[in-house]
């Protein structure tokens, strides 16, 4: 295969992977997107094998390479639980980053294509730009999987005057850039190369140790647009413009995925990626007051009670539904009261949850028709109508106190108005305040009623009482 | 030393009521009270008195024995001149009293060492207050039964029906007013089949009426009606000029009129005039739900039905009476509720508690002095409209598919001078290989945020994972350094090799991975 048919098989793959995404746009047409996807793919792993730039002798290891990466692909594929794939997604993203980092290696020490002058800095920038991005992208996704499977803490780790540490790494790391372009020889560029990779590795995981649990959805989304960027850095450096195409493409994919976060929050991405939400922004303790009055529990047998003398109810999950797996009990529930023509709905907020639409998966697992679950603005305006709202391990996302308490740290944050329902349910193991460390007065309220205690437990015990 | 709750036969002329059913009976002993039943109190809304004996109570032959014994009389009418004179010194009273209307009534147990409490007096803004609403449940009751008697009278189906005899419209029913029992009567009327238009003086009710089924049918004169307590004020001459307009023409159409409009301690306001009630079609029914106090259609007879023009009038005063066991069982558990409030000890004795504000509101007299009218209860301020609050709707919080608010135009031309000078930067010291790169870069990525933007929200999860297989195309970058073409020996191919291999081993992970869970969760989607 010759260059030219080469490049136009690569244009074939970059349209297939436009189309790809946005076949997304719908559940009806994501299918055919990402069977696209895999098109596109194959078309452009099979140009390159059998371009120009592939010698015969490479192809056993090719194959070799590919059959054990993709073993282990589809088995982790196929185990994964649904509840896993925030860590499935943060795990992947770190291979793109280590392997745009072992790319740039290699194509620092191959020396057989020479460049000049303005050229030659160039390709160095790219190369170190390559590997800067994609040794972030690795550490800090490795930090994102440690804290979303639990591995480490999710208490964000502030150590004192972690920006400055930060801006002294930027600092240090641009130095040696200077140094490494202005290298005679590659042994010489090494040092510096290695010296920032090490930099961006430290600052990767300093980065993601200082976001906390809630804020994963944004993390998880820039560490998707990072992995994308080191492709189109590849991409540069390589002079290959399918990588260049894809590579943007999956990053702006992802810096959108994290401005959608960041509004949802009402925050702005600098000050998520700054990290240490809720400790360093104002004394939320001291300036809010605490919530006056009583909170009223409820029993699951009451609860099925009310459920039971609805027409509509609304159904709220949160990463608590998520932490008890409580989404098939969740379902059998929707399923017993749709059956006795009860209109039942579930309303997702953008960052519940730890990763964007990480609720929506979790329900289309447990089978609930995705027609029946609705965006935060498609269903805010509802509640009122609404008979019985069940807040499955939700918090922040449902506190009146981002509408009503200017003073609030989640103030301005939009959220889902459950209070507006003639009876709100939380489910919730205790009074504590959510991620935010904010009180939350939608307990206090006087149509809301407490369901204490685990929430798959309950649920369980709804359900029977539902049936019974 | 426990009370004995007195629980009277209700002497009013046609008053099927009764205070306390034995269900409630139970509960009132769980507090520590003791409960006296007069024989046959219950007789009437079909309560026995052996259904009292079983729940607890005792039955006391006649009236006079009852009063003797009862520390708290529970009854429904205020006292007669009788019933006055039975009652104890030092005893309590809970009725509805109305002490507007009956001053003579109040100077009679003012005279006397008792305490009263008035069920109408109740401070009905408080949200607390609700369960002892007596009003409102004698109210929603009255609604209901209004509907039925209008159906009674009236010759023809509520519901449109297409039958083999022919076609049949559905009965129009206008309700004026949409208090409790205006909202009552239209939820009843709509759930029949009726078309239900309804209207009252203040607007904020034309969410309830539309969702119960009405339409609320606006008059055409700007003024807010809301007297406070809920229930509506006198309105200016021109309004009520612009409200007989419409009047005349709901009466023209309508089959079914139904009013419910009062304005506390004045006369029933006169809506409906005899030329309207001429206007309307024979065989139509008017309900008239003030007639006690006066009536709201000009024709109507407290207490009768009458036919004129050709359209029946009813002026029943009696419609709770009319549904006696609902309407007892509704106003005892009020009564239940207060006695609550009255008894947070559960010890059997009531504590008067002037510092409770429902409570204060609902005492006209204490120990013989008149505490009627209660000062206005103490309710926290209403909260001032936070600016917080005003700020948060102008934010769109608009889920971006494509079409979020433009930026402004100072943004904007920021925007473009920083990338003229970027652009212009590249443009002057890049070699033209790298622009051809950057060309495509630029375009890229302005493609995929033209596309990313139409995705739906709940397959965010899928896209990261699409877009996480697709960055594996970082595989062909390593592809192409496995095995060059052309080494000269001065390169490290074997280095070169193992990275690339160890690259692509890892990038393969991903594509296979990727498009592997990829499909798998998308698998799971479905209607």
């Amino acid at each position: 295969m010759t260059q030219s048919l080469a490049t136009m098989a690569y244009i074939g793959a970059a349209i297939l992977f436009i189309l790809s995404l946005g076949g997304l746009s719908h559940p009806e047409t994501a299918r055919r997107g990402n069977l696209f996807g895999m098109i596109g793919m194959t078309i452009a792993v099979l140009a390159t094998v059998l371009g120009p730039r592939v010698t015969p002798a490479g192809v056993p290891w090719i194959v070799g390479a590919l059959v054990v990466g993709g073993a282990v692909g589809l088995y982790a594929a196929r185990k994964v639980q649904m509840t896993q794939m925030p860590e499935l997604v943060a795990l992947m993203h770190s291979l793109v980053g280590l392997a745009a980092c072992l790319v740039g290696f290699a194509s620092y020490v191959d020396t057989s294509v020479a460049y000049e002058g303005a050229e030659k800095a160039i390709h160095e920038i790219e190369i170190y730009l390559g590997i800067l991005i994609g040794a972030v992208t690795f550490s800090g996704s490795v930090i994102a999987f440690g804290k979303l499977s639990g591995k480490i803490g999710g208490k964000p780790l502030l150590l004192p005057a972690r920006h400055w540490l930060n801006l002294a790494g930027l600092l240090v790391v641009i130095w040696f850039g200077a140094d490494f372009v202005g290298a005679a020889s590659v042994e010489a560029g090494m040092t510096p190369l290695i010296i920032m990779t090490v930099i961006a590795l430290l600052f990767g995981i300093h980065m993601v140790m200082a976001i906390g649990g809630a804020d994963m959805p944004v993390v998880v989304s820039m560490l998707n647009s990072y992995s994308g960027w080191a492709a189109a850095a590849t991409g540069f450096m390589l002079s290959n413009d399918l990588l260049i195409v894809t590579g943007a493409l999956v990053g702006s994919s992802g810096a959108i995925l994290s401005y959608i976060m960041c509004r949802a929050m009402n925050r702005q991405f600098l000050s998520v990626i700054a990290g240490g939400f809720g400790t360093a922004g104002g004394a939320p303790t001291a300036a809010g007051e605490a919530p006056a009055g009583e909170v009223t529990p409820i029993s699951a047998a009451e609860t099925a009670e009310l459920l039971r003398g609805s027409k509509s109810v609304i159904i709220v999950p949160g990463y608590g539904m998520a932490v008890a797996q409580a989404q098939h009990t969740v379902y059998e529930i929707t399923k017993v009261l749709r059956e006795s023509g009860i209109n039942v709905r579930f309303g997702i907020h953008p960052v519940a949850g730890r990763m964007p639409g990480h609720m929506n998966v979790l329900l289309a697992e447990a089978k609930v028709p995705y027609d029946i679950v609705l965006e935060m603005d498609e269903i805010n305006d509802d509640f009122p109508d609404t008979d019985v709202t069940m807040v499955i391990g939700a918090n922040d996302i449902v506190n009146p106190a981002a509408q009503d308490d200017p003073a609030s740290p989640i103030a301005g944050m939009p959220v889902l108005e459950v209070w507006k329902s003639r009876t709100s349910i939380v489910m919730k193991r205790s009074m504590a305040s959510g991620y935010a460390g904010v009180d939350n007065p939608l307990f206090y309220k006087d149509n809301n009623r407490m369901l204490f205690g685990d929430a798959k437990k309950m649920l369980d015990e709804v359900l029977l009482a539902l049936k019974g | 030393m426990a009370m004995t709750i007195g629980v009277p036969r209700e002497t009013f002329a046609g008053e099927k009521r009764v205070a306390t059913v034995p269900e409630v009976v139970e509960k009132l002993t769980k507090l520590g009270f003791a409960v006296c039943v007069e024989s046959g109190a219950g007789e009437a809304a079909s309560f026995s008195d052996e259904a009292y004996r079983a729940a607890g109570a005792s039955i006391a032959p006649d009236a006079t024995s009852l009063y003797a014994g009862a520390d708290l009389v529970f009854k429904v009418r205020a006292p007669d001149a009788t019933e006055l004179g039975l009652l104890r010194e030092g005893s309590a009273l809970i009725s509805f009293i109305w002490p507007a209307q009956n001053p003579e009534l109040m100077q009679q147990l003012a005279g006397r060492s008792l305490t009263v409490l008035a069920m109408d007096t109740l401070p009905r803004q408080l949200s607390r207050a609700q369960k002892m609403d007596a009003l409102t449940s004698t109210a929603s009751i009255s609604g209901y039964r209004a509907v039925i008697e209008a159906a009674n009278a009236f010759g023809r189906f509520f519901n449109g029906q297409v039958t083999a005899a022919g076609k049949i419209p559905p009965a129009r029913v206008f309700i004026a007013g949409a208090g409790v029992a205006g909202l009552a009567a239209i939820g009843t009327a709509a759930n029949l089949g009726a078309i239900v238009r309804a209207n009252d003086t203040r607007a904020e009710v034309a969410d309830q009426v539309t969702s119960l089924g009405g339409e609320f049918v606006k008059v055409d004169y700007e003024e807010e009606g809301s007297g406070g307590g809920g229930y509506a004020k006198v309105m200016s001459e021109g309004f009520q000029q612009a409200q007989r307009e419409m009047y005349a023409r709901e009466a023209r159409e309508a089959d079914i009129i139904i009013t419910t409009a009062l304005i506390p301690g004045k006369p029933a306001p006169r809506l409906i005039t005899a030329e309207m009630v001429r206007s309307m079609k024979p065989g139509s029914v008017i309900v008239d739900m003030a007639a006690e106090q006066g009536g709201n259609c000009e024709l109507t007879e407290p207490g009768q039905a009458v036919v004129r023009h050709g359209v029946t009038i009813i002026g029943y005063t009696d419609l709770p009476s009319r549904l006696s066991r609902q309407a007892s069982t509704l106003y005892s558990t009020n009564l239940l509720r207060l006695t609550e409030e009255l008894c947070k000890a559960k010890d059997g004795v009531i504590d008067v508690n002037f510092e409770d504000d429902a409570i204060r509101g609902l005492t006209v007299v204490r120990q013989g002095e008149i505490t009627w009218p209660a000062p206005p209860p103490k309710l926290p301020p209403a909260p001032a409209p936070k600016p917080a609050a005003a700020a948060t709707p102008a934010k769109k919080s608009g889920h971006g598919h494509g079409a979020s608010e433009p930026a402004s135009g100072k943004t904007l031309a920021g925007m473009f001078v920083v990338g003229a000078v970027l652009f212009g930067l590249v443009g002057l010291y890049a070699p033209a290989s790298f622009l051809a790169h950057f060309t495509v870069f630029v375009l890229a990525c302005f493609v995929g945020y033209m596309v990313v933007w139409n995705v739906t929200p709940s397959l965010h999860t899928p896209l990261m994972s699409v877009t996480n297989a697709i960055s594996s195309i970082i595989a062909v970058g390593a592809l192409i350094q496995v095995a060059p073409p052309g080494g000269d020996g001065s390169r490290p191919d074997e280095l070169i090799r193992w990275l690339a291999v160890a690259a692509l081993a890892l990038t393969a992970v991903n594509m296979f991975g990727g498009f592997a869970v990829t499909r798998r969760m998308l698998a799971m989607f479905r209607k």
